[in-house]
């Protein structure tokens, strides 16, 4: 049977408040436990939530940037399970009145191809806090940091048809939020918790077949890897004559299955009740217009840009356009060389490959893009080739000082000497009569082909430092001659 | 006033009991459901009442929430949380084992 996949995804985004969302206490990741877990979060009688204005405006942020409209009323509700790292029993959060309300984003798929996927609601709550399961002679140790901190949920609809469109989707709800600069989109330090539903449908039809939820699912390769998991695990029930049925499943990572979380079934009633303890929030058309007037340039605007003003190809514009900071180091590269495209190349051959190879954020890179730049404009004006620039970038990377000094200190500078030049193009034709006579005896085509092989030979002769330009003119020239010899 | 009485089973009773971790002793879940169903009657017999044409009331104030500003304004006082608690160790709140 050919099944159709149908995937929605809701996303736990935390956002980038200095205190949570319903009390005074920090946010900061990786404190000792329960220092930063006062009163209100642990539930202290008599204790009341007071809502951070921040949260509130970074969740009007994100509604501006899907195109949603903005809730300028809504209600907290209570949403009741008992958990121990939950201590009130229950968790504030929106229910029928979220602040975000229906939108959109597009997404780009590896093929070039543009879908756009429908935003069904985002809502503001507190997170839970932490549970630790082992090492405390059977009782469970809980570190209530987390608790109260402020969570945007996004929920998409259900219009993603495989796991590539699913990650595509991620990266680029992460490139957003990045880019508005609501979330750090701190993946392994869950600042973007993802949960999966999926269900299958024959090609097709139009009903909509029984879902899983998958559970916290925390990177974008682990998402895939559950999709394919689940979609696999769904399809062989139904080509069974089985019925998939409605629950959650937890995905493990390290034995890559999704199980059954049997024990949550029964608390699948949440019973939602308005949240006494806050009021309904109302807010303005002008702090929203206000907000809407200092929004910083979105992903999909940028890459617009980086096409229209640099000449980009679509493809290197949205890898440059979708991380801010990766964005910013490659404008100031340009504005300081001069030249978008060399520009473009390096930063994403050789500083995004360095960076992924020594496992380092670009904010760690021992490369600036001052000195990135300084590089580029020796390549440019021709001080030297773009290989000998690579073993540059290499040592500067090593820390061994900016491109001029290890281009001097190493002699690197490219022989544009013509002299000396002509004398090292002369030698490899006299050592090599053979290919000289394959060459004169070869067509056009083929003499290209052939050519490559003495500019091989002259640049190691350099030591890779002769200018290439010159070392073909005066090639072509000395093989031209050669062959006006030969036929006299 | 005529209450009319909705129809809830033992087993809603049970139910709800177990997601509000109530315990309701079995010789007395007859009597809680009797009177459940008597409450509810009246939540029926009170949505009978036309309210399409009213909002929904979220809070009975007619104000709107005050927000704060975005500071931490709270200082570590784990010490004095935790000499209350039953079991600590290593900063953590102990609890009875629960794992999914």
């Amino acid at each position: 049977m050919n099944w159709e996949v149908v995937i929605g995804l809701e996303v736990h985004l935390q956002l980038a408040t200095e205190s949570k969302i319903f009390s005074g206490a920090a946010t900061r990741f990786g404190a000792e436990p329960n220092t930063q877990a006062c009163a209100v979060d642990l539930a202290m009688p008599g204790m009341l939530p007071v809502l951070n204005e921040q949260a509130v405006r970074y969740a009007v942020m994100f509604g501006l940037g899907i195109g949603a409209e903005i809730g300028l009323r809504s209600v907290f509700d209570r949403k009741n399970y008992f958990y121990p790292d939950l201590p009130k029993g229950y968790q504030i959060s929106q229910f029928q009145e979220p602040i975000v309300g229906r939108g959109h984003f597009d997404i780009q798929l590896e093929d070039g191809s543009v879908r756009r996927i429908g935003i069904t609601r985002a809502h503001l709550e507190e997170d839970a806090g932490k549970s630790l399961h082992e090492d405390f002679h059977n009782q469970t140790g809980i570190d209530l940091n987390r608790a109260g901190t402020p969570l945007l949920e996004i929920v998409s609809e259900p219009d993603l048809r495989s796991a590539e469109e699913a990650v595509a989707y991620l990266k680029t709800l992460h490139s957003l939020v990045t880019s508005l600069g609501i979330s750090d989109g701190n993946m392994a330090e869950g600042s973007m918790r993802c949960d999966i539903n999926l269900s299958l449908r024959p090609a097709g039809s139009e009903a909509l077949g029984t879902r899983a939820e998958i559970k916290n699912v925390n990177s974008f390769r682990f998402v895939e890897k559950a999709i394919h998991h689940e979609i696999e695990r769904q399809a062989d029930i139904l080509e069974a004559g089985g019925q998939v049925v409605q629950e959650t499943r937890l995905y493990d990572a390290e034995r890559d299955e999704t199980r059954s979380m049997r024990s949550k079934e029964v608390a699948n009633d949440y019973r939602y009740f308005p949240e006494p303890d806050l009021l309904p929030v109302v807010i303005e058309q002008s702090w929203v217009d206000s907000i809407r007037a200092s929004l910083p340039e979105l992903p999909a605007a940028k890459r617009e840009r980086f096409i229209a003003d640099y000449g980009l190809s679509a493809y290197d514009a949205s890898v440059l356009a979708a991380e801010r900071p990766l964005a910013d180091f490659y404008e100031a590269v340009v504005k300081d060389c001069g030249d978008a495209k060399i520009a473009a190349n390096w930063v994403q051959v050789e500083l995004l490959g360095q960076l992924n190879r020594s496992d380092l954020a670009l904010s760690q890179s021992p490369v600036d893009a001052q000195a990135l730049a300084a590089l580029l404009q020796r390549i440019l004006d021709g001080s030297i080739s773009g290989k000998i620039g690579k073993q540059v970038f290499e040592a500067m990377w090593a820390g061994e000082g900016d491109a001029d000094s290890i281009i001097e200190a190493r002699g690197l500078r490219q022989v544009s000497d013509s002299g000396a030049l002509e004398a090292m193009v002369s030698e490899v034709i006299r050592a090599n009569p053979e290919q000289v006579a394959q060459y004169l005896a070869a067509d056009e085509n083929r003499r290209k082909k052939l050519s490559g092989f003495f500019v091989g030979q002259i640049m190691k002769l350099s030591k890779g430092q002769a200018n290439p330009q010159m070392v073909n003119d005066l090639l072509n020239q000395q093989l031209a001659n050669a062959g006006g010899h030969g036929n006299t | 006033m005529v209450v009319n009485r909705m129809t809830v089973h033992r087993d809603d009773i049970e139910k709800l009991a177990e997601l509000a971790r109530l315990r309701i002793a079995p010789e007395a879940v007859a009597e809680v459901t009797d009177r459940i169903a008597t409450i509810l009657g009246l939540v029926d017999q009170l949505q009978s009442v036309d309210t399409g044409a009213v909002e929904p009331m979220a809070n009975p104030l007619d104000a709107v929430q005050r927000l704060r500003s975005d500071a931490v304004t709270e200082e570590n006082r784990r010490e004095a949380f935790q000499a209350i608690a039953p079991a600590v160790e290593n900063g953590l709140y102990l609890v009875p084992k629960v794992i999914d």
